[in-house]
Formats: structure tokens, C-alpha cells, sequence
């Protein structure tokens, strides 16, 4: 990739001081260690020459035609944010109804709020990575979503990022900051998508989360863009005294998807929920890299994983959990279940600890297999054909995953393209 | 003018597909007519839940010789799934726990999908309920137990009971019931027998497998047969099952009793 695909330093005169040195610093940082290699121990199992081969821009002709029902989630209220090849569309977003106290408005305009240097980057500098210090360096579309202290946002927030253009390669490098202040709610949701099959882009997305004291936040990463397409996202969390944040990651579409998810539970009794699931065909790669740290005593971490590879498909599960001396008291579970369904997919599962308190209670376990012949032979018992039998196992597979998410909407359109992405699984009907 | 019999089992012969050496069955010849009880008891490792399986369709097993007529039709070349909807139904011994599909939504793909099989049209939500209603009382089980995921969590108890209550709201003719008995306690089994016995109605027809003969005390069968190193060694009426209680399977070479 050139450097082409990163904002122009100089093209922003507005932008505060130090917005401009955490851009210079994070260029730097990115000149210096560049893309990561297979070397890199982190990214061993995905290579990502293919993306770096390509000449990106950052932005090229879009169409002013653009139907969004397709991608819409049906019968969610929410408000909407709409980026189109990584730039924001005013006029088909809509961000009322968010209720009193909250802020949702493009981040490049929210750089002078209170608290907004300070975070920004907080998070997403720590971590040495290459495409995390492209996005620093390059942050320019996103949001920042802020709900005050004591407020819940009246309505989930859609972030929907579409891919249109079909002739030239476009990155975008979408930069979102969540603010949950003590004791505030808020839902969003990332949604990546592309108006067609064909179209080859980039999202290389970094979020940070903060949640304070007592805040709720549920954040959905739905990857459904196309299987030309790359995605490496990234969700940093920061969570305050007894907050409680859910991420959900759903990988449906791209040829290449990164998902990092790094919280770090950094006040006591701090909950957080980290569910995910991937389900690959064809020859995709969809690797997720989850970083868990515990920073603070007596909190909770819950991570629940499940992928379903089918054809030359690769899956990667890195799940690391560390417990810092601090985090006395600290229950941590990590679960990875994998499915194969064809001979030549594969999955690399890498169950990771670090632990540096003594009392301390973490589970983690890793397991790969097939479709349960047992299973298979009961439903056919009942009637089912073979097909029919195998798709509802699957989807039973990974239904768990959808019921610990709190939108029905979401779960319902989610595991409605799950079943659709399953082999022959025409004569499903499954309600969720 | 003779009836056709629901089950004609005639010389069958059966292996392992893995291991061909194994020969479980060795030349069973058996036959239901409509309406009947037959038991099949034999001590472990004589192949009974082998038959069972077989009966059902599980392509574990080759079938070297011999034939399985159903309603005077071979069963050779139909999967498992066209047994069933043709009305044959297998009451596991171990029912399989499936968490994330719900007993609800398992049995209405199941009875729409035998409904599809016959050529008529699938049943609404609402008929399919009213047919669930209606069984769950006839068989004794908790309506609420549909709620719940396919025998995740279920007892014993409730696993065997759920077996019977699928056949009955598949409506199949044929029930084999693969040691239904075992692991219940006495109230358990009464239900689960209860249950059996609400379905028989001179039509349909049972074949209960089991090692004990306290099974056949509320389930009293037609016919009774000791299944021995894959061969039916001797077949009589209820009073065979009277006199395995007592004196066990040694008269067949087994040292095994048949009581609990």
C-alpha cells in the first residue's frame, strides 16, 4: 500500500495541536514498523501481502444512487450513521433520537470537546501494530458517540460503512470513540458491507471504548462486506469500576478480516463479554485476536468464540487473557469451539495466558470438530433429511452466540445470513 | 386373504461396516403383524440395539444377507429419514442432548417434513401446536418441556418419555423401542409404559428390546424372543419372559440374570 491511502497532514489546518501530533507520531511509528509480517508472532497465521499489493486511494467517484434497504437491519429502530467508501453522507444518515445527553456527531468535529485529546489514541497507541498506526495516523471519518453521565442513548446507533466503488480500490480507515460516562447506556453498531460481490476495498477501522464507573455499553461488529474485500478491525475497551461491556463480532463476508478485540478492565468488579463469531467459505480468511487484560481486582471476563469453516476456508482464534498483579480476584473463561465442514478448511486455535496475581480463577479451552454423525442420525431418525439435519446442528452450533446478544433485530438478520451462507440448507426454517 | 405383515425380518445377516470380521447378527428371522407386542430381550453384546439401529436405517452396518420388509416394501435402499416418514420410529437408548434447537422447533420440522414426504400441505403454527397439545396429554409430558432444547439437560426420566412422545405426534406405526426401560425408576417407567400403551390401538405396532423382563410388566407383549450371539435362540409368549426372570439367561449359555 502507498501512503496514499492516509489523509493528508497538511489538507487539515483546523485540527487541534495535538491531534496532529498523534497523527506525525503515529506516522512515525507506522514508517518505522511498517505492515506486519508472518513473523510478527501475532499475525503468524494470517498474511497480509495481498492487501499491501494493492494500490489504494483514498477516496474515488462514488454514486449519489445509493439504496440502503439492503442494508438496513429490519425492524431496528436506530439511528443511523452512514460512511460511503469511508466518507460520511449527511444526507442519509440520521442521527435524531438519541435522547438528552448524548453526543453523536462526526469525530473530526469533536476534537475540541472536553476529554476528547485525552483519549483519543489513549487506547490504540499502546498496541505496536501496523495497521493500528496507519489509522492513528490517518483517522479522519467516524464518530464520536458521548453519553453523559447517568443518560442512556434512547436508541441503538447503526454505523454503517458501505463499499460502492467498483474500479478503484479504496481504504478507508474509520476512527470511532465511544464515551460512556458513569452509569450511562449505549448500543452501537459497526457494519461493514458492500453493494456488491465484486467490489475490492479496505477498512482498516479502529474503536476505542470508554466506559466509566457503572456505564453499559453493547457494541456489535458486523462484518458482511465482499469476499474481495478486506477488513481489519480493531475494538479497543477501557472499562471503569463495575461497568459492563458486551462486544459481539459477527464475520460473515471478506477475503481477509483481522478482528481485534483488547479490552482492559481497569476498575474492580468491571464485567466484560466478548462473543464472536466467524463462519467462512469459499478460500476466506478470518483470524481474530482477542487481548484481555486484568487490571483491576475482582472483575469478570467472558469469551466465547465459535467458527464454521467450510470449503479451503482458514479460521484463527489467539485469545490471550493477562492478569496483572493488580488483578487479585479476577475470573476470566475463554472458550474456542470450531467446525469444520469440509476436508480442506482449517482452523488455528491458540489459547493464551499471562498471569501475574495468585488468586485468580481463569478457564481456557480450545476445541475443533465436525458435525456430530450421533446428532445427524437422531434428526434423520425424525424424519429430516441429511441436508436439513446438518444445517439446523450447525446453526444450533452456533446459536448460543445470538442468544447472548441483546438486539433481537441483529440476532434475527444475523442468523438469518448465517443459515443462507450454510451448504443446502434450503429446506431450513429456523426461528430465532 | 392373509395380511401383509408390518415387519418381516428374514434371515438377516449384519456386520460392521469398519470391521467386517465382526458379524453381529447371524440369520434373524422375525415377523410383526399390525397391532402387535413382540420383545426382543437377550443379555449385553447379543445385538440387540443393533437390530434396532439397523431397523432405522444407521449406515454403521452392512447388511451381508437376508431382508427387512416394511409393509411388504424392502427397506434397503431408504436413509434413515424415508424410514421415519414411511412410519418406522427408533426410541433411543441414549437420546443425543442438542443444545440450540429447541424440542419445539425440532418436531415441527420433523412432522412437516414427514407431512411433505406424504404430499400434503405443512401444518401452521397454530394446528402444529394444537397436535402437540394433544399428544403432550396423552403421553404425560409437561408441555413446557417443548420449550426446551432437544434433551439438553433432561433426565432419564424425561429423555425416554420425549422418545415416546415424538412417536406419538409423528404418529409412526412401527415404535422399536431401544431399551426404554433402562435407568428408570419404577414411576418413570409406568409413565413411559402408559404412554406406549395409550398408542396401541390394533394398528399400530411395538418391538421393545430389552435385557429385563420388568419392562414387560406394563408393557405385556404378544411375542417374546431371546436374542443370543445374534440369532433368536427361542420365541414364545409372555410366559418366556416369566421364566428368564427366573432363571436368567444361563439356559442360553449366558450368565446373566434378567431382573434388575
Amino acid at each position: 500500500m502507498t501512503m496514499q491511502s492516509t489523509v493528508e497532514i497538511e489538507a487539515m489546518p483546523e485540527q487541534p495541536q495535538w491531534a496532529r501530533e498523534l497523527r506525525e507520531s503515529a506516522r512515525a511509528r507506522f514508517d518505522k514498523i511498517g505492515y506486519p509480517s508472518t513473523a510478527d508472532e501475532r499475525w503468524r497465521f494470517t498474511n497480509v501481502d495481498a492487501i499491501t499489493r494493492i494500490e489504494w486511494a483514498a477516496d474515488g467517484p462514488t454514486s449519489d444512487d445509493i439504496n440502503l434497504d439492503p442494508f438496513q437491519i429490519p425492524d431496528l429502530d436506530a439511528a443511523l450513521a452512514v460512511f460511503i467508501d469511508g466518507q460520511l453522507r449527511a444526507d442519509l444518515s440520521d442521527l435524531s433520537g438519541l435522547g438528552e445527553g448524548v453526543v453523536c456527531e462526526p469525530l473530526i468535529e469533536a476534537l475540541s470537546r472536553t476529554g476528547v485529546a485525552d483519549r483519543l489514541g489513549a487506547q490504540s497507541a499502546t498496541l505496536t501494530d501496523g495497521f493500528t498506526a496507519l489509522n492513528d495516523a490517518s483517522f479522519g471519518s467516524g464518530l464520536y458517540i458521548e453519553v453523559q453521565e447517568g443518560f442512556a442513548a434512547h436508541r441503538p446507533i447503526h454505523v454503517l460503512s458501505l463499499a460502492t466503488s467498483g474500479d478503484t480500490p479504496i481504504a478507508a480507515h474509520p476512527r470511532n470513540l465511544i464515551v460512556a460516562g458513569k452509569n450511562a447506556r449505549v448500543q452501537v453498531i459497526e457494519h461493514y458491507n458492500a453493494v456488491s460481490d465484486e467490489i475490492v476495498n479496505l477498512n482498516n477501522a479502529v474503536t476505542e471504548v470508554f466506559a466509566d464507573e457503572d456505564a453499559f455499553v453493547e457494541h456489535y461488529l458486523l462484518e458482511r462486506e465482499s469476499e474481495r474485500g478486506y477488513n481489519i478491525s480493531t475494538l479497543f475497551i477501557r472499562q471503569g469500576a463495575r461497568s459492563v461491556v458486551h462486544s459481539h463480532t459477527v464475520l460473515l463476508g471478506g477475503a481477509i478480516v483481522r478482528n481485534n478485540v483488547v479490552p482492559t478492565l481497569a476498575g474492580e468488579k468491571a464485567h466484560c463479554l466478548i462473543n464472536g463469531l466467524y463462519v467462512a467459505h469459499n478460500e476466506q480468511h478470518l483470524d481474530n485476536q482477542m487481548r484481555v487484560r486484568h487490571a483491576a481486582p475482582n472483575c469478570e471476563s467472558r469469551q466465547y468464540y465459535k467458527g464454521i469453516m467450510n470449503d479451503k476456508s482458514r479460521g484463527v482464534f489467539t485469545g490471550r487473557i493477562i492478569v496483572d498483579k493488580a488483578g487479585q480476584g479476577t475470573d476470566a473463561i475463554q472458550t474456542n469451539r470450531n467446525m469444520l465442514l469440509s476436508d480442506d478448511a482449517r482452523v488455528n486455535a491458540r489459547p493464551q495466558l499471562e498471569i501475574y496475581a495468585d488468586d485468580v480463577k481463569c478457564t481456557h479451552g480450545a476445541t475443533t470438530g465436525r458435525v456430530d454423525d450421533e446428532a445427524v442420525f437422531y434428526f434423520r431418525s425424525r424424519g429430516l433429511s441429511e441436508e436439513v439435519a446438518r444445517a439446523m446442528l450447525i446453526y444450533a452450533f452456533a446459536a448460543e452466540g445470538f442468544d447472548r446478544m441483546q438486539l433481537a433485530p441483529v440476532r434475527r438478520l444475523l442468523a438469518a445470513e448465517m443459515i443462507a451462507k450454510l451448504p443446502r440448507a434450503e429446506g431450513l426454517s429456523i426461528e430465532v | 386373504m392373509s395380511q401383509t405383515p408390518l415387519l418381516k425380518i428374514s434371515n438377516l445377516h449384519v456386520r460392521l461396516e469398519d470391521d467386517p470380521a465382526v458379524e453381529i447378527l447371524r440369520g434373524i428371522d422375525l415377523t410383526i403383524m399390525p397391532g402387535e407386542v413382540h420383545s426382543i430381550m437377550g443379555p449385553n453384546g447379543s445385538g440387540k440395539s443393533t437390530l434396532a439401529q439397523v431397523l432405522a436405517g444407521k449406515d454403521d452396518y452392512e447388511i451381508t444377507e437376508g431382508s427387512i420388509e416394511f409393509n411388504g416394501e424392502d427397506l434397503d435402499d431408504l436413509g434413515p429419514d424415508e424410514r421415519a416418514n414411511a412410519g418406522i420410529f427408533l426410541a433411543f437408548q441414549y437420546p443425543v442432548e442438542i443444545p440450540g434447537v429447541s424440542a419445539m422447533q425440532f418436531l415441527k420440522a420433523a412432522v412437516n417434513a414427514k407431512r411433505v414426504f406424504e404430499g400434503k400441505d405443512e401444518l401452521n403454527a397454530g394446528a402444529l401446536l394444537k397436535h402437540f397439545r394433544a399428544k403432550a396429554d396423552q403421553i404425560y409430558v409437561p408441555f413446557e418441556m417443548l420449550k426446551r432444547n432437544v434433551n439438553e439437560g433432561f433426565s432419564g426420566g424425561e429423555k425416554k418419555r420425549f422418545e415416546i412422545f415424538q412417536m406419538a405426534v409423528l404418529d409412526s406405526v412401527l415404535g422399536i423401542l431401544d431399551e426404554s426401560d433402562s435407568g428408570l425408576d419404577i414411576d418413570a417407567l409406568k409413565i413411559v409404559s402408559e404412554g406406549v400403551n395409550s398408542m396401541r390401538d390394533g394398528h399400530r405396532a411395538f418391538l421393545l428390546i430389552t435385557h429385563y423382563q420388568r419392562l414387560l410388566d406394563y408393557i405385556v407383549p404378544d411375542q417374546v424372543h431371546v436374542l443370543v450371539k445374534g440369532r433368536i435362540v427361542k420365541s414364545g409368549g409372555k410366559e418366556l419372559a416369566m421364566e428368564l426372570e427366573e432363571n436368567g439367561y444361563a439356559p442360553f449359555g449366558v450368565n446373566e440374570p434378567a431382573t434388575v
